[in-house]
């Protein structure tokens, strides 16, 4: 069926309002499209690292999920899904629920709860095959402990463990690519996505990855009006500019297969995104240029070798 | 009829867990629990449970997977030792305090370092404030037992608390003995099955699990878990009552051992209390009015019971095998002289740290022990109150 704006947003949210997550924060958007993607019917359990979306979402006595929900802590949510996979598959086995019930596993961590702390249970769940599709809101830090570089922050960021000074031009190490990552593990579906345009590419991955066999994998860009220092209202501008300038890529790897599911019509140069975000400030002193250069040319060389990917 | 059979503490662990059938085992190995798991899937293999047997990256994921399964509606295990206990302790608090009541069987070893496999309490006495209920076994009949007694005092409506099955690391997890096993039908009717009454994957009314909770909260949270410890104590009785009942073997929170006239005591824990049995029956037979208290339930802490079966001694020596590095004693020291504190008159109490990293424990030193409360029951004087005993001299 086409993806019609309209419709999906007709649906009935199952992300509510009234969550303290901050204003022009892309975790909001990210949960509410998450749950679009489940279709009306099927039932979900998401299962969230610790982070500001788990102290924003479910603050006692209130929760903004409709479905159930669990935290336990922040380096674990794919081995406790993992578990709930199993008591999904056990309970059905033994007739304890519904054998005709669909239940979808989320799980749902920020980038340190992803790239870092929850590699090992997210590379685990990801060998042992559960039926779970991982989303990533990847806001390039450590946001709810106040913005400590990650190995999802990129190059040049500023960050508060990694600030720019006389002798500091931000964070010295390139983006840990986790998609390459989560791809060689050979999972059947593992996509890159971020909130642009009318959300079509999110929920065509996200329908996709939920509805796939085994686990899968969305990497969002999700960003962060504190961390990375820009007025509310640029939340989306910001994102179609990390993918105009191919910073963010989006594409998708189905059983292997690479494909592309935008690319600019003129790719624009890193400083259309850099330049949005307080946290790159220092890029365009004076004396630093030569960062700006330095992440076209990271940028230049990941595009090229993903576009020979996507041939 | 109960069956006659040779096994070791691991097996008959894993007897008891093919017997109750979980719905959930998330396993992962370590030195000496990794038996448990191995005899599982086999029974997995063999077909004879219809369990869900993932083989998790760490213990803890382990403990993590036992988490998700038991929030989403099931009787989830595990299994471990040691480090891998110690892994486990960020995620043995959230189960305590999710009131999960996961079963998490322990083969109790020394923790590192030197690294050392052998049995010691250091392992367990770590996570003694974790939330979990603590159960400890001087023979592999008594983990046996124990476990078959586990899921019935964790899930109590109550209780709603996890809960460790101990037993002492190759001792008893290796050492074969003979052990009365149950019948399959009869075990699976004592314990039953799970029937929580909210759960994630209940269709008509979703569950959320593990909120934050802000100070206007968290306190009440936390005394209502602090509650449950409490009551915990009843029904661990209750659930011993009905076991004595049904195949009639008998536990209490303690086991006190010619205790009734006892002048010199020894409170002891685990497969130690075996073996000082024996020398406490030699004493008795020179006359020495020698006794024991062995600690079955460690948490929650049978405070009450201990002083109360301890208020007519004389000497009384707290048998540590753990050190707890307080620098003044170890944890069984402290609580159990501190349960002792508001008794009309008191023992003497002395604290002995032994049997680290399996180092023996003998008759011999058991009587030793009994030699030294001798000599402070008749001088009056406890000498140095925290001492180690076995160690090399320096």
């Amino acid at each position: 069926m086409a993806y019609n704006l309209k419709e999906e947003m007709n649906k009935k949210e199952r992300f509510n309002p009234g969550h303290r997550l901050c204003a022009g924060c892309g975790a909001g958007i990210v949960c509410r499209a998450m749950m679009r993607a489940v279709d009306e019917n099927d039932k979900a359990v998401i299962c969230n690292a610790t982070g500001c979306l788990e102290v924003s979402s479910f603050q006692y006595p209130y929760t903004a999920w409709d479905d159930s929900y669990i935290h336990t802590a922040f380096e674990n949510a794919s081995s406790t899904a993992s578990g709930v996979c199993a008591a999904v598959e056990v309970m059905k086995r033994k007739g304890k629920i519904n054998p005709d019930t669909n239940y979808k596993v989320l799980v749902i961590g920020g980038d340190g709860g992803t790239y870092d702390i929850g590699f090992q249970s997210l590379s685990g769940a990801l060998e042992r095959g559960h039926d779970l599709t991982y989303f990533c809101y990847d806001n390039n830090a450590y946001m709810n402990t106040g913005t400590q570089r990650s190995s999802a922050t990129p190059r040049f960021a500023a960050a508060t463990t990694t600030p720019a000074g006389v002798d500091s031009v931000g964070k010295k190490q390139d983006q840990k690519d986790l998609t390459q990552i989560v791809v060689a593990h050979g999972v059947h579906y593992a996509a890159q996505t971020t909130l642009f345009g009318n959300m079509k590419d999110f929920h065509e991955k996200a329908h996709r990855a939920i509805y796939t066999e085994g686990p899968t994998f969305v990497n969002v860009l999700t960003p962060c009006p504190r961390g990375w220092n820009y007025p509310t209202e640029d939340l989306l501008a910001i994102c179609k500019a990390a993918i105009d300038t191919c910073v963010w890529p989006v594409y998708e790897v189905v059983d292997g297969e690479y494909r592309l599911t935008y690319e600019p019509k003129k790719k624009l140069p890193v400083e259309e995104f850099m330049k949005l975000q307080g946290r790159f400030a220092h890029c365009f002193k004076k004396g630093n240029e030569w960062t700006i250069e330095a992440a076209q040319k990271y940028v230049d060389k990941k595009w090229e070798d993903l576009l020979a990917k996507c041939k | 009829m109960s069956i006659r059979e040779r096994l070791s503490g691991n097996e008959a662990i894993a007897t008891a867990m093919r017997q109750i059938n979980p719905d959930v085992f998330a396993m992962f190995p370590i030195t000496p629990s990794t038996e448990i798991p191995q005899y599982f899937a086999q029974y997995v293999a063999d077909g004879k449970v219809d369990t869900e047997f993932i083989c998790v990256e760490s213990e803890h994921s382990s403990l993590s997977a036992c988490l998700g399964a038991e929030a989403a509606g099931c009787r989830a295990v595990t299994a471990t030792s040691s480090a891998g206990l110690s892994f486990m302790n960020e995620v043995l608090y959230v189960a305590a305090s999710s009131r999960l009541p996961v079963v998490l069987a322990v083969a109790c070893r020394a923790l590192t370092g030197p690294i050392n496999i052998n049995h010691d309490y250091s392992d367990s006495m770590a996570e003694r404030d974790s939330g979990f209920i603590q159960i400890y076994a001087e023979n592999n009949q008594e983990v046996y037992d124990n476990y078959l007694q586990a899921h019935r005092i964790a899930e109590h409506p109550d209780v709603r608390l996890p809960l460790m099955i101990c037993e002492d690391g190759f001792i008893t997890s290796h050492a074969i003995e003979n052990i009365e096993l149950e019948e399959d039908d009869k075990v699976k009717a004592f314990v039953g099955e799970y029937h929580p009454e909210n759960y994630l994957l209940k269709e008509e009314n979703p569950l959320a699990v593990g909120p934050y909770g802000i100070s206007a909260y968290y306190m009440e949270a936390r005394v209502a878990q602090a509650h449950a410890m409490m009551n915990a104590k009843q029904v661990i009785l209750d659930v011993a009552a009905d076991f004595e009942k049904t195949f009639g073997r008998k536990y209490g929170l303690i086991e006190e051992y010619k205790m009734e006239d006892a002048e010199l005591a020894m409170v002891i824990m685990g497969s130690s209390a075996g073996t000082a049995k024996a020398a406490v029956d030699e004493l008795r037979a020179q006359g020495v009015k020698a006794g024991l208290i062995k600690i079955r339930v460690f948490r929650p802490f049978p405070g009450e019971e201990i002083a109360n079966a301890l208020k007519n001694c004389k000497a009384v020596a707290i048998m540590d095998k753990s050190e707890g590095f307080s620098g003044c004693g170890g944890p069984l020291y402290a609580e159990t002289s501190g349960a002792c504190y508001n008794l009309k008159t008191r023992p003497l109490m002395v604290d002995i740290v032994f049997g680290l990293g399996g180092r023996d424990f003998t008759v011999e030193s058991a009587k030793s022990v009994y030699d030294r409360l001798a000599k402070i029951a008749e001088t009056g004087e406890t000498g140095d109150i925290y001492t180690h005993m076995g160690q090399r001299e320096r």
